[in-house]
């Protein structure tokens, strides 16, 4: 967890938001590549015009729709929304039985055999992204995948695959030089930032916007990789241990070799008086 | 038929509040059932905004250092050997028992595939908080099992096995300890992942440090509590003497903790501390009456020999002090602004009230049959071999010779 890895090579979503026409061809590409069932909505049940309100158990990933105004003119902003599939997943590291893995190839990915259910991933990522299959009996953690599937035979994940505009895909470095030389041709058109360059210490997705990143409705994410967090306090479980273990015993080999010796010398003493009765 | 027969007849003759909790309990197992049968979303008020309800924050979180009083009286009274407080010990570790017992069948009744519990070891993840705690509460339990075992023992005359309990009451309190120690702050660690979810107010990389030390001091708190209402309503001698003893060092752990507190809300946490008016209060609430007021009960004279306010002081501890703190740590401080808020739904309310009610109920049961009180050792000798049984001291011969007359 300390050592530092290499994720120039990862592959990496490109979403350029300015560029999203808010189509949600991405959306319907990703229910049927994994299969997913269709949600009832409501229109206007969420924020504005994006259906459905957020992501669950049966949407992986979910076009937002941010109404606001520019120059007078009613403007609409959208955010993808989607698994960061982060360099350093918190939801790998809080898993007690290593369910999700940090893939070479660049996505997270859940293995259900092993999940036992206890829903830390979804307490620990800092994204929002684990949903629960609370329709079911027995339930499963699910996400997106990063198409996997995909990716590991050469192929695009299918969002990416159906997006007309906004999306690139392509490995970390790559993408990262390209959203820079965006934000430098067009300085006026882009918020200057990448967002998943620090966040959570950096993702395999990365947004450009024209909107600030907060009021579009992304969270405000440490740069620290989260399970540096945990860790902090975890790696000193063997000290701890130990010490614990090992200065209650020696304590109590004191306190009890203190009542051996006061017996020992009230014995002795017994003794003594015994034989002067005598 | 016989045998049926009387345990109805034992059973009839139980009072009104012991049916009245065993009722609670089969609607408590009535309504686990249920949720095996319809699933957590059903039954329960959870979703993906609160993948985590009353359960953990009640049923693991809270119960768990409610359940610290048999590790930390054990260390003090075999380890620091303050043996005059022996006659507390047993109802601590019972305490403990049925505590982690409960922890654990809480935990299997939260867990979505509760069927593949058992992949914790075949797949274990060294850096899982939640890998750490599900290890040590299943040692511990085990611990607390063969600590609890000797009364047992004792009871049905099995003499071999209480042999080797005794040779191992030592080692096992000690083991016991560090165990306890780990999961106890290992519990703070889960919410170190929820950087800028957990409020400021409670978030900071001491939270482990502060989960133990407030388990130590509600561990010796339940014990007086527990002494003294077991003392009210079941008959059993006043300790308030003994119990004199514990009020002495309840102070420092306390005071160590309100200083950590302080010293982590100014140095180490994140700003803005006092946004939200609501958390604010229950930050306060926890401070001044779960640690600055018992503090201050605790130092008076009167502390020493008065039951009733020993009784105030130590509840005061355990309600605001601690099932405040871990409710505002794993629930309250965690809900975002303009979240919508979760109340746990009707059948969530009763498997944890039932839980409740199986503690007592077992508790009373237990010392009902076996010899949890009667554990006074100055008046009893224990030393083996005496035939295995318990013997009065003045009347074995060998003992009189070496009596202190």
């Amino acid at each position: 967890m300390t050592e530092k890895k290499d994720y120039s090579n990862q592959r990496t979503f490109l979403i350029d938001l300015t560029r999203c026409t808010g189509c949600r061809g991405c959306q319907v590409a990703c229910k049927q590549w994994n299969q997913l069932e269709a949600e009832k909505t409501t229109f206007f049940e969420g924020e504005g015009y994006q259906n459905p309100p957020a992501m669950s158990e049966h949407t992986f990933t979910k076009i937002k729709f941010r109404d606001y105004q520019r120059h007078g003119y009613n403007e609409f902003a959208f955010y993808k929304e989607m698994c960061m599939h982060c360099n350093d997943p918190a939801c790998a590291s809080v898993c007690p039985v290593g369910a999700f893995l940090k893939t070479p190839e660049g996505p997270v990915i859940y293995k259900p055999e092993r999940c036992i259910g206890c829903r830390f991933c979804m307490i620990a990522c800092p994204f929002g992204v684990p949903k629960y299959q609370w329709s079911k009996t027995f339930p499963f953690v699910v996400k997106c995948t990063g198409c996997y599937s995909r990716v590991k035979e050469g192929l695009i994940p299918a969002c990416a695959k159906a997006c007309p505009s906004a999306i690139s895909y392509g490995s970390r470095s790559d993408m990262i030089r390209e959203a820079k030389s965006r934000l430098q041709a067009r300085p006026d058109k882009y918020f200057n930032r990448v967002y998943g360059m620090e966040e959570a210490g950096g993702t395999s997705v990365l947004y450009l916007s024209e909107l600030p990143f907060l009021e579009l409705g992304f969270r405000k994410v440490t740069a620290r990789p989260l399970p540096s967090y945990t860790w902090a306090a975890l790696r000193l479980v063997p000290a701890v241990f130990l010490t614990m273990g090992g200065s209650l015993a020696f304590i109590s080999w004191l306190t009890h070799r203190k009542e051996r010796l006061r017996r020992e010398q009230e014995e002795r003493n017994v003794r003594e008086h015994g034989k002067e009765g005598q | 038929m016989s045998i049926v027969m009387r345990i109805l007849r034992e059973v009839h003759s139980y009072s009104w509040p012991i049916k009245f909790l065993n009722l609670l309990v089969v609607a408590g197992v009535a309504a686990a059932a249920a949720r095996f049968v319809f699933g957590l979303g059903a039954t329960t008020n959870l979703n993906d905004t609160y993948p985590w309800g009353l359960w953990i924050s009640f049923d693991v979180v809270t119960s768990v250092p409610l359940a610290a009083g048999a590790f930390t009286l054990g260390a003090v009274v075999h380890v620091f050997h303050i043996k005059k407080l022996e006659p507390l010990v047993r109802p601590a570790i019972l305490t403990g028992f049925l505590g982690y017992s409960l922890v654990c069948i809480g935990l299997i009744l939260d867990l979505g595939q509760p069927h593949h519990a058992f992949n914790i070891f075949l797949y274990p993840n060294l850096h899982s908080p939640m890998f750490e705690v599900a290890l040590c509460v299943m040692s511990y339990t085990t611990v607390a099992l063969l600590e609890f075992l000797a009364p047992v023992c004792e009871k049905f005359g099995f003499h071999v096995p209480l042999r080797l309990l005794r040779t191992l009451e030592l080692p096992l309190i000690v083991l016991g300890a560090a165990i306890a120690t780990l999961h106890q702050s290992t519990i703070g660690t889960f919410f170190l992942i929820a950087v800028d979810k957990l409020h400021n107010l409670w978030y900071n990389p001491l939270l482990p440090l502060q989960f133990w030390t407030s388990a130590v001091f509600t561990g010796l708190s339940i014990v007086i509590v527990e002494a003294i209402l077991v003392h009210r309503h079941l008959k059993q001698p006043d300790e308030t003497e003994l119990l004199a003893t514990l009020t002495r060092i309840l102070p420092w752990f306390l005071g160590f903790y309100l200083a950590l507190k302080i010293y982590a809300l100014i140095f180490l946490a994140g700003r803005p501390l006092f946004d939200r008016p609501g958390l604010t209060i229950l930050f306060f609430a926890e401070i001044m009456l779960g640690i600055i007021l018992p503090l201050v009960l605790f130092m008076t004279k009167r502390s020493r020999t008065d039951s009733s306010i020993q009784l105030k002081a130590a509840s005061l501890v355990v309600f605001f002090g601690l099932v405040l703190n871990r409710f505002n740590v794993s629930m309250f401080g965690m809900i975002q602004e303009n979240q919508q808020i979760y109340f746990p739904s009707l059948l969530e309310s009763v498997v944890t009230v039932g839980i409740i009610a199986a503690h007592i109920l077992f508790f009373a049961l237990i010392a009902r049959y076996l010899p949890i009180f009667e554990h006074h050792p100055e008046g009893v000798d224990y030393t083996i071999p005496d035939r295995f049984r318990k013997i009065k001291k003045e009347a074995v011969p060998a003992q009189g010779a070496l009596g202190m007359s």
